[in-house]
């Protein structure tokens, strides 16, 4: 099932939150919407939905124009940042709720609930409130839930937000384990690059409304387009006029040829397997550079130390 | 704490005073000649009229209000439009209006004086002094609880819950059934516990707009009234004392509901 | 990861649009117009209809003058008395702790579930002609007044108790520990933070006062120029046949009931943005 945006705009009052996107997502995929707070993200996610009715432009699912048909019937699953669990219903309500709505014979449903709630490892937990769950078990019933009635599109807007740092990290892989079995095309949001590069197939990165780049992890973050998506999909910093990468400098206790600058070590921070060098140029400039473990140690830095920088390559930008 | 104990005391002996006692002495008035006379007076045909016409204008009543009250709550709880504030306001006038006010008010609409009122007896339908205009005055004076009560808890429950039965495929309305009015069941309840309460007292506007006739507009409260200036203590007393017991009966009620929740 | 990644402060979520709007607030719109704006549009019409001279006229016979003097300054008196009587009461409500708590405060709402009706004959048969008191306030002006204090007591404690409820005795505790007497306490940190609660309490007190028609119908013997209150007034001109007189005296009503409370509007929405 692809999906289609085509020229969609989006006004609330006088705020423009879409302005003319158009995005592909292709069938099978697993792609994410990744911009920071206002981009339009969300915006778009739900007009893809039907939660929210685009202003002009259209939503294609499959090549068929869905722009007028009402969320209830573009068989779509969405997942929510804080579950929209529905709290006065069971656990198995809950997940139940889609199969209910299309009147489902009893049996079929109690089969299908039984099912979902071991693909989400939530068996056990049936007859529980939303309430005596973690939010992590939430998150996967709400899951469990969107997934009941077979959707041919997965839309989740912002689904591990609200949860700590460590079940993110865990729904994530798992997340991704669950796209790779079921093969549902599914389109995500997040402000969280790290969340979209380790996740996402295809990354479409977001700004002010507009669509700035799309295209595969590794392409954002080696050709970006422009500087807000180099910015926003990884770390940078600037040597002389220059943008980069941290780990494209490469440091030198010589000065050994004309495009070494002077710098001096401020501080030096060991994260486990790489090291991140904070520098200070003659003319104040502060850079920042970032080697692996090994590299620092053969050139044996301490901070107030005198090296030379050089950036190993010079920025690409896509064309 | 001796402080503590002479505010407690004049705190409840002015509720003593102004509330408790009375309650007492009417209880004890009402016996004071027996059960006998109190529950002759209240079996009289034109006091068990009193008392269904009473329970029939609720039951129109209630139900109306709370369905107006719930939609209401949706328009002031989730739109967001010019004129808003004056929807409040409106709102909150049966709180600001006096009860004879609200008589004269339908009088005047519906009175057989008026273009409507004469226009309407023409065609047989009769407004004042029956049914219709006693159910117009009480729907008036009851109207803002259901929506004072709903309407927060609205805001709380917020639109996400359903949105998501949406996106699973129930209708706006469905949707708004299965998810949203399970979860405001307790402030939709109060609500209605309060406008129940409100519609059985109504006195000062059905006693203009019905024409008190014993035995065919004569609701509990007029009855009441009726009973006492004609010097029937018992029967007076004892329908009062009916009313009273309902009203306890509201003020359990509210009180078990208030504690489910966490008022 | 991401030393320089764009981090934006949170915009403000846009407002979305809510579903079913216009028709629900349509039919909404329509219940209230045909229910209270048309027949209170009709008193409004009926008092203004034969000119300004005319109402004026109706609304001061010495009667109506009479009546509505005596119901403003004895609904005043009333709302003063409950409003100290309010207070106290809220206090030893949420403060205090004895047998039984549970009950007095559940009783506070009887005057909202009791009829009009029936509280003005409970309240003769304690303080009527055969009192077994000896106190015998029929036919007179504080037999009004003990009708309408009943009627408006509980709007000052249900505005203030839920108030008491978040203020922290810590509060009262540090001004304590600081030096402060009980009663300056009470002046200079809870009564600043309870003010706008009791005004609220008083003034919806006030507007239901002045408006009070069952509860004084019995008591008050409804003797002209001594006990008649405004809205016996009115009931009296209806009853008379007289209907431009009872509206003119009715907007006189309507029109001081909604003063106060817009005035209450306003405190509260002073009261809203000094929290922010």
């Amino acid at each position: 099932m692809s999906i289609e945006v085509r020229d969609v705009t989006k006004r609330f009052g006088d705020f423009s939150a879409l302005d003319s996107v158009s995005v592909e997502v292709p069938g099978g995929s697993l792609v994410a919407l990744l911009g920071p707070s206002g981009s339009g993200k969300s915006t778009l996610l739900r007009v893809i939905a039907g939660l929210e009715r685009p202003d002009a432009g259209a939503v294609l699912l499959d090549g068929a124009d869905v722009t007028g048909v009402p969320v209830e019937r573009r068989a779509i699953g969405f997942v929510f940042q804080h579950y929209a669990a529905f709290k006065h219903m069971t656990v198995r309500r809950n997940v139940a709720f889609g199969l209910e709505i299309r009147r489902r014979p009893r049996r079929e449903v109690r089969r299908r609930v039984d099912e979902l709630l071991e693909l989400v490892q939530l068996t056990g937990l049936a007859e529980r409130y939303p309430a005596q769950l973690s939010g992590g078990q939430r998150q996967r019933m709400a899951l469990a839930r969107a997934l009941a009635v077979q959707p041919r599109v997965l839309l989740l807007d912002e689904p591990f937000g609200a949860l700590d740092a460590r079940v993110r990290s865990e729904l994530r892989a798992w997340l991704r384990r669950l796209h790779d079995e079921m093969h549902v095309t599914s389109v995500f949001v997040t402000h969280d690059q790290e969340e979209a590069m380790e996740l996402a197939d295809r990354i479409v990165v977001m700004n002010h409304g507009r669509v700035e780049q799309v295209g595969d992890p590794r392409e954002l973050y080696e050709r970006p387009a422009n500087d807000f998506v180099m910015r926003f999909v990884g770390p940078v910093t600037h040597l002389g006029n220059t943008v980069l990468r941290p780990h494209d400098l490469d440091l030198g206790l010589e000065p050994d040829d004309a495009d070494g600058a002077e710098a001096m070590i401020e501080r030096l921070v060991h994260l486990g397997f790489e090291v991140r060098a904070e520098l200070v140029l003659a003319d104040g400039q502060r850079v920042l550079a970032q080697l692996s473990r090994d590299e620092a140690e053969q050139l044996d830095l301490e901070r107030g130390q005198i090296v030379y920088v050089r950036a190993a390559r010079a920025r690409a930008l896509a064309g | 704490m001796l402080s503590k104990l002479t505010l407690r005391t004049v705190a409840l002996g002015y509720l003593a005073m102004v509330l408790v006692l009375p309650v007492g002495a009417i209880v004890w008035r009402t016996f004071s000649n027996g059960l006998a006379p109190v529950w002759q007076a209240v079996t009289t045909p034109d006091a068990l009229h009193a008392f269904w016409l009473t329970i029939l204008i609720t039951a129109i009543v209630v139900p109306l209000n709370t369905v107006f009250g719930v939609a209401c709550g949706v328009v002031l709880a989730r739109q967001h439009f010019p004129g808003k504030r004056l929807l409040d306001s409106v709102i909150n006038l049966p709180f600001a209006v006096s009860p004879v006010v609200v008589g004269l008010a339908l009088v005047l609409v519906y009175g057989q004086t008026g273009r409507l009122g004469s226009w309407l007896a023409e065609r047989g339908v009769q407004i004042i002094f029956a049914l219709p205009g006693m159910v117009l005055a009480t729907l008036f004076i009851s109207l803002p609880y259901v929506v004072r009560e709903v309407t927060p808890v609205l805001r709380e429950v917020g639109v996400e819950q359903e949105e998501a039965a949406r996106t699973l495929g129930a209708t706006r309305l469905s949707a708004f059934l299965r998810v949203t009015l399970p979860a405001i069941r307790w402030g939709v309840t109060y609500g209605v516990v309060l406008t129940t309460a409100r519609a059985l007292g109504e006195f000062g506007a059905v006693a203009i707009v019905s024409g008190r006739l014993a035995g065919q507009t004569e609701t509990l409260t007029l009855f009441v009234e009726n009973h006492f200036e004609s010097f029937d203590q018992a029967g007076a007393y004892g329908a009062a004392l009916a009313l009273a017991a309902l009203a306890l009966l509201t003020l359990l009620t509210m009180t078990g509901l208030r504690r489910r929740e966490g008022h | 990861m991401g030393v320089d990644a764009a981090r934006a402060r949170p915009a403000a979520r846009p407002l979305r649009a809510a579903g079913g709007g216009g028709l629900l607030r349509g039919l909404v719109t329509t219940y209230l117009s045909l229910l209270v704006l048309i027949p209170l549009a009709a008193v409004v019409w009926r008092a203004s209809s034969d000119g300004a001279a005319s109402f004026w006229r109706a609304a001061t016979t010495p009667q109506a003058l009479a009546a509505l003097r005596l119901t403003f300054f004895i609904s005043l008196a009333v709302v003063a008395v409950n409003v100290v009587a309010g207070t106290l009461i809220a206090w030893v409500l949420v403060r205090d702790e004895f047998p039984g708590k549970r009950l007095v405060n559940s009783l506070i709402d009887l005057p909202f579930a009791l009829p009009t009706i029936v509280a003005g004959v409970t309240l003769l048969a304690l303080y009527g002609p055969r009192s077994p008191l000896g106190l015998n306030l029929a036919y007179t002006r504080a037999g009004v007044l003990l009708a309408l204090a009943f009627e408006t007591l509980p709007f000052v404690v249900r505005a203030v108790q839920p108030v008491l409820l978040t203020i922290e005795p810590d509060a009262e505790e540090a001004a304590r520990s600081l030096g402060a007497r009980p009663l300056t306490t009470f002046r200079r940190i809870l009564l600043p933070a309870m003010t706008p609660a009791i005004l609220a309490g008083a003034a919806l007190a006030f507007a239901r006062a002045i408006g009070e028609f069952g509860s004084v119908v019995l008591l008050s013997g409804n003797i002209p120029y001594r006990t008649e209150v405004a809205a016996v007034h009115v009931f009296t001109l209806v009853q008379s046949d007289d209907p431009g007189g009872a509206a003119a005296v009715s907007v006189v009503l309507l029109v001081l009931s909604l003063l106060v409370l817009a005035a209450l509007n306003l405190i509260q929405r002073r009261r809203t943005r000094h929290a922010e």
